[in-house]
């Protein structure tokens, strides 16, 4: 059962249509990789989910109730949270109280501060940062404000998380410690959309890769079908990487 | 006998009993100073106020406010036009609440512009209120300016101080409350602070109708000491500008930092104004960009950096000493 689906979603910026006709379905429990070339797309789409910009035209359901015209932070009570592309933590505040920040204030209920601190510790401990809570967030490596990231949307406690190019400007084996995190997080049973361009990572724990080219769907199938798909090798893969797989 | 250790396992008590003989110097200081001085002083806390309200919203958020003038002459205005109706006490309560009003109002249309705007747009309001109120005066009431009867010194310096008490207290439990987190994270990153469940907009536009109330309320409590008004003097942007450099001046990483910065430049205003101005506004200006360029956390942001050295001496002192021990052995 789809946990989040797009109909004819589509968004204009002045006459480009950035995203456009797009249909997707996210199903309960997956972990869903978006792929396509600078520009394609991507984050627009991840923006029009989090309503960090009002649709144009179709319409986006999250468990089958219609997020069109809510504000992000509606969004984010309903349980959907998401990491950014270009990492925006609270540079000015310490690592705990960033995490705080979703713990407090990400669910619908009235949070104690018990109940945050709680919630807030233990998503740090879950991306293995317990031991920096203390520490400015501004003084952390851009991997771990990555995870930063990761422990504030999860301390928001959700059902769905789109990862924004988590692994972005990572080593290979920052990558590898990335990817097991994500796994790690589907296995609690929050369901996973993510943009990526590390090919090793989508490959390698996606279920499902959908791939959009100037705003428009160009493919979408198992990781097999999608590393073998024409369009897609011609737009982005390119013939090295098909020939690598 | 270990001073730094003292004071940090003692510091609430410390604190609080520091705070107490601040609160009875400034009580008992009319006793044994002239008028003039309990004037100067009443100036100061109007000041603290001012800079710390300002710094309650734009400190946090960083929504640089030009707009402190605006209400603080609301509450002049308030009770200049309400006196001769309502006594003192209650006045006071309804420019705060005229001020919050007006701020509530004006915060739901311009709190979505961002930086520079948001600034420009504030300073506008002062220049705004200015030209309005002088339109009234001129077309509709046919005069000129208001007269207000003065209240006795000390009344009001005792009025002033319960202000300063409850705003800073206000400021206390803000900062330590979920809204607090709201608004410095709203100063961190608000397309974040939003993604993560914060409703920006209701959290900024109360807290600036807040910090707006207690300088609206100030107005009140400052009217009286002035005698006359008219538009110019109530809405001068000087009001606008002062609590904005005294709280950069002081730190506004710490609830204290603007206290101290209002403390240190409504007394220098005060005292050097009247004999050396142009001086005074020379050495303003330079101390400033003292300040910002080498305090760029204010006084308050010196505290920690003394307390290192400070706690560095301490311990080098002890080695000292037990390397003396050890040679004595």
């Amino acid at each position: 059962m789809p946990i989040l689906e797009g109909q004819d979603v589509t968004k204009y910026f002045g006459g480009l249509a950035a995203v456009s006709n797009v249909d997707f379905h996210v199903d309960q429990g997956e972990i869903v990789g978006l792929i396509g070339p600078n520009g394609a797309g991507k984050t627009t789409l991840f923006n029009l989910i989090s309503a960090a910009f009002p649709i144009s035209s179709g319409e986006i359901r999250f468990k089958g109730q219609k997020l069109n015209g809510l504000k992000p932070h509606k969004i984010c009570r309903m349980g959907i949270a998401r990491t950014f592309q270009e990492t925006k933590v609270f540079s000015n505040m310490l690592v705990l109280q960033n995490v705080l920040v979703g713990a407090f204030f990400g669910s619908p209920n009235r949070v104690t501060q018990a109940d945050a601190a709680r919630e807030a510790s233990q998503a740090l401990e879950f991306v293995g940062l317990s031991a920096m809570s203390e520490t400015p967030v501004k003084d952390l490596t851009l991997e771990n404000q990555k995870r930063v990231e990761v422990a504030r949307a999860l301390a928001t406690k959700p059902e769905l998380l789109l990862l924004d190019e988590l692994m972005a400007g990572l080593n290979p084996a920052e990558v590898s410690e990335a990817m097991e995190l994500v796994t790690k997080i589907r296995d609690r049973g929050i369901t996973i959309f993510m943009i990526e361009h590390v090919m090793k990572a989508i490959m390698g724990i996606c279920e499902r890769i959908m791939a959009l080219h100037h705003g428009e769907k160009i493919a979408e199938g198992t990781c097999q079908e999608i590393a073998c798909n024409k369009t897609v090798i011609d737009v982005y893969l390119g013939e090295e990487t098909h020939a690598g797989s | 006998m270990d001073i730094t250790r003292f004071i940090s396992t003692h510091r609430k008590l410390l604190l609080v009993g520091f705070l107490f003989l601040i609160l009875i110097f400034v009580a008992t200081f009319p006793l044994y100073t002239r008028a003039s001085d309990v004037r100067v002083l009443t100036t100061v806390l109007i000041y603290v106020v001012l800079a710390v309200s300002w710094a309650m919203f734009s400190g946090t958020t960083g929504y640089m406010s030009l707009a402190p003038a605006a209400f603080f002459g609301l509450g002049i205005y308030t009770m200049a036009l309400l006196q001769k109706e309502l006594p003192f006490f209650l006045i006071i309560p309804i420019g705060g609440l005229v001020s919050f009003a007006f701020a509530l109002l004006v915060g739901l249309v311009t709190l979505r512009l961002r930086g520079i705007y948001f600034a420009i747009f504030t300073f506008g309001l002062v220049v705004f209120m200015t030209e309005i109120i002088q339109f009234l005066e001129t077309r509709l009431w046919g005069q000129h300016g208001q007269h207000i009867t003065p209240i006795d010194n000390e009344t009001l310096l005792y009025t002033m101080l319960g202000l300063v008490v409850v705003t800073v207290l206000a400021t206390y439990f803000i900062r330590r409350s979920r809204y607090g987190l709201a608004l410095l994270s709203i100063g961190g990153n608000e397309e974040a602070a939003e993604h993560m469940g914060i409703n920006t907009t209701r959290t900024k536009v109360f807290i600036f109708a807040v910090s707006s109330m207690f300088m609206g309320a100030a107005g009140v409590i400052a009217a009286p000491g002035l005698i006359y008004v008219n538009a110019n003097i109530a809405f001068s942007l000087f009001y606008s500008f002062m609590p904005i450099l005294m709280a950069v001046f002081g730190g506004m990483g710490q609830l204290y930092g603007p206290v101290v910065g209002a403390v240190i430049f409504g007394y220098l205003e005060k005292t050097l104004r009247a004999q050396l101005y142009s001086y005074f506004m020379l050495g303003f200006g330079i101390i400033l960009v003292a300040v910002i360029l080498f305090l760029p956390n204010g006084i308050a942001g010196l505290v920690p950096t003394l307390q290192d050295k400070l706690g560095g001496l301490m311990a080098r002192l002890r080695k000292g000493e037990q390397g003396e021990q050890h040679a004595n052995t």
